[in-house]
């Protein structure tokens, strides 16, 4: 008999907390997956399609997936790699290709060449160029990733990427500390 | 003249060698023979430019209009040519360059048209427009536009007026209070009613007896000004010290004065204000001192734009000096480049040698003694500060409140251990400032990405949506002009047949030259 009402209350304690367990899960279900959010913060968000995915988004998603590497972001530079090898717990590589950090640079529309064909509008990914057909295009400086997705699409080749007159950050202070024995 | 009614915790006591200058008269410096104008102020954009190269210029004429809100005008110190508006070594201790309006003086001297500014019968806002467009921003060390520190002139209840300078070596302000009170107090008046405050509190450091008997003097019968003596003890006239000293209110990080009702403002800038107001002069020159490793110590009114070179060779530096700090010792910076035109904020050049400023000692590592934490003016904990920002853990560094860190150096003063604290404490505000200023960038392009992938997505769908219903359309007038009603393919069939003959019959127009007189105008 004790053997019975014994197995009865575990049965009825699991069937309930079972039921509880699948409840939340359907109450509190997470839309989309949280990490590939979180990954997506990381990247630079420049949607210059060099890591070979169309997009920041994309390629995030694919990082957490599986499916790519995470030093596939040249504009990321070194301490992106870092960063989602720390979210990922993953092992630090060094960045594909030449692995260099490239200064950021913008991108400028000669003015005297530009013949307002609006390719270069349809190629910015985050709507940095301003223009109209026939009318002079503009780049808004402050928009623009410097991702370079217009330069290839422009029939007479007047984008250029400009550099971004470098920032001055106050340097990390190295300095040698005094030797006991010198 | 009273005691201080509350006071700070912390502070240091450095040697001030203020006896040096501070019986020197402020007396005019002598016209250079070339002006570099700098353009903007330290750290902010460059002002929207008015002149050209090759243009004569009269003295007190503008030469840049503010380009944003954080922004003051910038005018011409003296009369001459304009030989050329272009890239110039800054007063900065990176030698960053800036925009600099290069002024040949004619020695004319000759004043641009100015009158006396009437406060009396003017708006609120065209009053502090007067000060954006005279260029007034904060001579004690920030160079922070005054119009935008008044308000809306409802909000401060008192005004702290900043005559401690605590720093050791400066004496220009305490000359200016000696020589200039009546003007500076007139300049507090104005810049009170324009804050709509009540109340003037002057705080000066109780080694300056002579100050502040000449301001007390000068400030009889003025009922809404009293005269406070502040302990000598660095950094009593730091903004958010000073405050705490003469009202109580303590100010924390990213907050301004006038949430708390009260401004604090320099006796330079309100001797300038005054200028400006009474006489309509703008900004253009400014009191420093010449001290250090030199043979004449000096007080000199100055032009803005004067070279660092030229005002130096005034108080003739000994042999042995290594470098020149602008500013004083504890917040000011070695200058790499002397060809650096004197900025707004310059109130002091010292000429160093290594037998005033010993170089420091080799630095070995924190032990966390905390003399740091009991130095610190602003109740930090440096050495927690320190190791976290060694340590680069940029989160951490808020929640122990770097942004509060005014960078006086006390707690770099004290160490035992000789740390390089304030280089960390600079070195992780840039760190997080560029950190954040990145991901704000990053988010607006996510954001401008996003918007786009949907506008492309959404006029896909119109365009389907459309070509759709013309098909529609097109496939019901052919029934309606008696086509047999078919179904699925055959529809589809009599739509494409339609479409060529509506092809052929359009190509059959182009071939046919249309009548000249149906062209329309050209434009």
């Amino acid at each position: 008999m004790g053997i019975v009402l014994a197995t009865l209350v575990v049965v009825s304690l699991a069937a309930l907390l079972g039921g509880a367990l699948g409840l939340a899960a359907v109450i509190f279900r997470v839309e989309g997956d949280p990490l590939v959010e979180r990954i997506d913060a990381i990247l630079p968000q420049t949607q210059c399609g060099q890591c070979g995915f169309p997009g920041c988004k994309a390629y995030a998603s694919a990082i957490a997936e599986g499916r790519a590497e995470i030093n596939l972001c040249p504009p990321g530079g070194e301490a992106g790699v870092r960063a989602l090898a720390d979210l990922l717990g993953r092992e630090f590589k060094p960045l594909a290709g030449d692995g260099a950090d490239k200064p950021k640079t913008i991108a400028h529309i000669d003015e005297q060449q530009c013949i307002g064909c609006t390719l270069c509008i349809q190629a910015c990914p985050v709507d940095a160029i301003a223009g109209a057909a026939k009318q002079l295009h503009a780049v808004v400086p402050q928009l623009c990733t410097g991702c370079e997705l217009c330069m290839s699409p422009c029939p007479v080749e007047c984008i250029h990427m400009q550099a971004v007159p470098a920032a001055r950050p106050w340097p990390y202070p190295v300095f040698a500390l005094k030797q006991e024995n010198a | 003249m009273q005691p201080a009614p509350y006071s700070f915790p912390g502070g240091i006591h450095p040697e001030t060698h203020k006896a040096l200058t501070r019986e020197a008269a402020i007396a005019p410096a002598p016209l250079p023979a070339q002006l570099f104008v700098p353009l903007q102020e330290k750290g902010r954009a460059p002002g929207r430019i008015v002149v050209r190269a090759g243009e004569r210029v009269l003295k007190g004429q503008k030469l840049a209009e503010p380009a944003d809100a954080l922004g003051a005008a910038m005018h011409a110190p003296t009369s001459g040519e304009v030989r050329a508006i272009a890239p110039h070594p800054l007063a900065q201790a990176d030698g960053g360059e800036g925009l600099c309006a290069h002024i040949v003086p004619d020695g004319k001297e000759e004043w641009t048209p100015h009158a006396p500014f009437d406060l009396q019968s003017a708006t609120h806002e065209a009053a502090l427009r007067h000060l954006r467009d005279s260029g007034i921003v904060g001579l004690g060390g920030a160079a922070f536009p005054s119009h935008i520190k008044l308000g809306d002139g409802h909000q401060i209840h008192t005004l702290v007026l900043n005559g401690a300078e605590c720093e050791p070596w400066i004496t220009c302000d305490e000359r200016l209070m000696r020589e200039q009170a009546t003007a500076i107090l007139r300049g507090a008046q104005i810049l009170a009613q324009l804050a709509g405050a009540a109340e003037i509190r002057v705080g000066i450091e109780d080694n300056k007896p002579e100050a502040l008997a000449a301001m007390e003097v000068a400030s009889a019968g003025q009922a809404n000004v009293q005269v406070f003596s502040v302990p000598t003890r660095y950094p009593a006239g730091g903004e958010k010290q000073l405050i705490e000293s003469l009202t109580g209110i303590r100010i924390p990080a990213g907050r301004y004065g006038p949430q708390y009702g009260v401004q604090c403002f320099n006796v330079g800038t309100a001797h300038a204000v005054a200028r400006a107001i009474d006489h309509g002069e703008p900004l253009i020159s400014r009191v420093v001192t010449l001290t250090g490793a030199v043979r004449r110590p000096a007080n000199v009114e100055a032009l803005i734009g004067t070279p660092i070179a030229d005002l130096l060779a005034l108080a003739e530096p000994e042999n042995n000096v290594t470098r020149t700090l602008l500013g004083g010792p504890m917040m000011g910076v070695a200058l790499p480049n002397l060809a650096a035109p004197l900025p707004k904020h310059g109130n002091c050049l010292i000429a160093a040698s290594d037998a005033l400023f010993p170089p420091r000692p080799a630095p070995s590592p924190c032990i966390r003694c905390t003399a740091c934490a009991q130095a610190c003016p602003q109740r930090l904990q440096p050495f927690e500060l320190y190791w976290f920002a060694h340590a680069r853990a940029f989160d951490k560094l808020a929640r122990y409140r770097l942004f509060d860190c005014i960078e006086c150096g006390a707690c770099a003063w004290v160490c035992p251990a000789n740390l390089p604290l304030v280089d960390y404490y600079r070195f992780a505000k840039d760190a997080i400032r560029t950190q954040e200023r990145e991901r704000r960038a990053a988010d607006s392009a996510r954001e401008r990405f996003e918007w786009r992938s949907f506008r492309l997505a959404r006029e896909k769908e119109e365009k389907a949506a459309r070509l759709k219903a013309r098909a529609a359309e097109t496939l019901s007038q052919m029934n309606n002009e008696g086509a047999p009603p078919d179904a699925g393919s055959a529809d589809k069939q009599a739509l494409i047949a339609a479409a060529v003959a509506r092809a052929a019959a359009q190509k059959a127009a182009a071939e046919t030259p249309p009548p000249p007189t149906e062209e329309p105008p050209q434009p």
